[in-house]
């Protein structure tokens, strides 16, 4: 595959027509917007969560595949688990995306995000795909706001 | 006259691969690239001729000062300006323009004063005015544009009125490619006594541009998006005007005595040039300048209307492509969407093929939200494009159809 079929993915693709848990969460227990202003991509990631526990998460987008995918299957993994595992898998995603060394992926780990591992590619999209997840660790945190600046 | 299909060799640039593919260059909206005797010219400048202005009695700074002079010189006739005097030389057009809402506006608008904008402006032609507002108490209008993506002539006079102590519009939109009906507008501006600052920031690269004519008061571009240097840009304002303004920025070679007692200014254009200017960038521009003169407009104009044409007619022949902005007169630019097909994704798509065009809001967000668009793609030819790098961008733009299924 070349590295444009690479980023284009089915799974992505897939994700990005039907995004999964896109509505907003009512109730929720915190949301936060990402926005990149070099581009314009928005989205809005809505929590439900206890001090330990994420219960559940929805992402509302705006934007391109790249970013429309990467929250979509955030959503489908970070649901109903430890606060504390969800900040691993936060880090260990960003470290997917940005990190200097090419990643070892693992399947079981990274789930349909190792479908995303082609933006290192393209240096040019690599924020739209950490937006959302960006956005959830400032709707954890309690803050209202992320952007990719 | 110059073979078209030769111009191409004119510039260096064009002659590579990216991502293995020759590169084809529809970004010129963003900025233009520059022919080889711009580029020599600056580098000849840099190497063999480097010196301060204005003042040195030594012999490079003596040759450099002149060289300046000659460039403004070539810019005052290359828009018809009356006198060199008119020509200020700034970093590009957003600083013109602040430049003229800071000296200019800001002494002339008072609370409840109306500064009349377009939907279709960049945003470096609202967001000086703004600031000036906010300062000022005065009010930000924006004139309606049709559907077509073009001003609403109706709204134009409607919005005019005795609070309204300034306008400021854009000559040609750089999201749409709309050529404004600038002469007749500021003829009813000027009926009623109202100054007039005409961004042409996208105008000069495409059309013969004078000012005497269209008979606004100031007249801002950039050098960047005319084939010549970036960081340079020209403010030309109506000396009448230009001679009652106060200094934007106060420093060195602005001023004629300076004392703590009180300092006096130096005449227009040289009261507005604080510190060293951009001596290169200016030599370059002229450089750009002579460049387009030997062309001519009519060979500029020949090519790049069958240019929008032929694009026009490729882009609209894929089903799901809906090209945003289809103004009666129009420069070579084409903004449009395809369904679900995202403009960044559409980019990164083109981008594979070697084809460079801008994704995004165009620094117009009022714009988009008029048109009911988040964002465009936007594909904006030069006269050393070509049909065949057309018909490339209408072969990956079926690919993008086919992987986002439209």
């Amino acid at each position: 595959m070349d590295d444009l079929s690479d980023l284009y993915q089915e799974i992505i693709l897939s994700h990005n027509k039907r995004p999964r848990n896109s509505d907003p969460l009512d109730p929720s227990t915190g949301q936060a917007e990402g926005f990149n202003p070099l581009c314009g991509d928005k989205l809005t990631v809505y929590v439900r969560n206890s001090e330990n526990f994420l219960e559940t998460v929805s992402c509302d987008t705006d934007g391109c595949a790249i970013s429309r995918a990467s929250g979509s299957i955030m959503t489908t993994m970070v649901a109903n688990k430890e606060i504390i595992e969800v900040e691993k898998l936060i880090e260990d995603t960003k470290l997917l995306l940005t990190g200097e060394d090419e990643p070892e992926v693992d399947l079981i780990e990274h789930g349909d995000m190792a479908a995303l591992i082609g933006v290192r590619k393209f240096p040019a999209r690599i924020k739209c795909a950490t937006l959302a997840w960006h956005a959830l660790e400032s709707a954890l945190k309690g803050n209202n706001e992320a952007t990719t600046e | 006259m110059k073979k078209a299909s030769t111009l191409r060799d004119d510039f260096p640039i064009l002659n590579q691969e990216v991502n293995g593919k020759p590169l084809i260059y529809l970004d010129n909206a963003a900025t233009t690239q520059k022919p080889k005797v711009v580029i020599d010219r600056v580098s000849s400048f840099l190497s063999e001729e480097n010196a301060n202005i204005h003042r040195g009695v030594h012999h490079l700074s003596m040759n450099a000062t002149k060289a300046y002079d000659q460039a403004r010189s070539a810019v005052a006739k290359f828009i018809n300006a009356n006198s060199d005097n008119e020509i200020i030389f700034v970093r590009g057009a957003t600083e013109a323009i602040n430049l003229v809402a800071n000296s200019f506006g800001k002494s002339l608008l008072e609370k409840g004063d109306e500064i009349l904008v377009t939907e279709m402006e960049h945003h470096a032609n609202i967001v000086p005015w703004q600031l000036v507002a906010r300062e000022t108490g005065a009010k930000v209008i924006p004139i309606a544009i049709t559907d077509h993506g073009e001003i609403d002539l109706n709204d134009f006079e409607s919005k005019i009125n005795k609070r309204t102590k300034i306008a400021s519009f854009i000559h040609v939109s750089n999201a749409l490619g709309t050529i404004n009906p600038a002469k007749r507008m500021i003829q009813i501006l000027k009926a009623k006594d109202i100054p007039v600052l005409l961004d042409g920031a996208q105008a000069v690269a495409h059309q013969a541009v004078n000012v005497q004519d269209l008979g606004c008061d100031f007249y801002v571009f950039s050098s960047h998006k005319l084939f010549g240097p970036d960081g340079m840009g020209v403010l030309y304002g109506r000396n009448e005007l230009l001679s009652k303004m106060s200094p934007y920025q106060g420093g060195g070679d602005m001023i004629e005595v300076v004392s703590f007692d009180g300092t006096t200014f130096r005449e227009p254009p040289e009261r507005f040039e604080a510190g060293t200017p951009n001596i290169s960038g200016a030599i370059g521009l002229k450089e750009a300048i002579d460049y387009i003169n030997d062309l001519g407009w009519d060979t500029i104009e020949k090519i790049e209307s069958s240019l929008l044409k032929y694009c026009t007619e490729k882009l609209s022949s894929i089903p799901s492509l809906k090209i945003i902005g289809t103004a009666q007169k129009k420069v070579p630019v084409l903004s449009f969407t395809m369904g679900s097909a995202h403009p960044h994704d559409i980019a990164t798509i083109l981008d594979s093929k070697g084809i460079a065009v801008r994704a995004g809001h165009h620094c117009a967000q009022p714009l988009m939200k008029r048109l009911g668009v988040s964002a465009t793609t936007r594909a904006s030819l030069s006269f050393y494009n070509n049909v065949e790098e057309i018909d490339q961008l209408g072969e990956a733009l079926e690919q993008v159809s086919k992987i986002f299924e439209n």
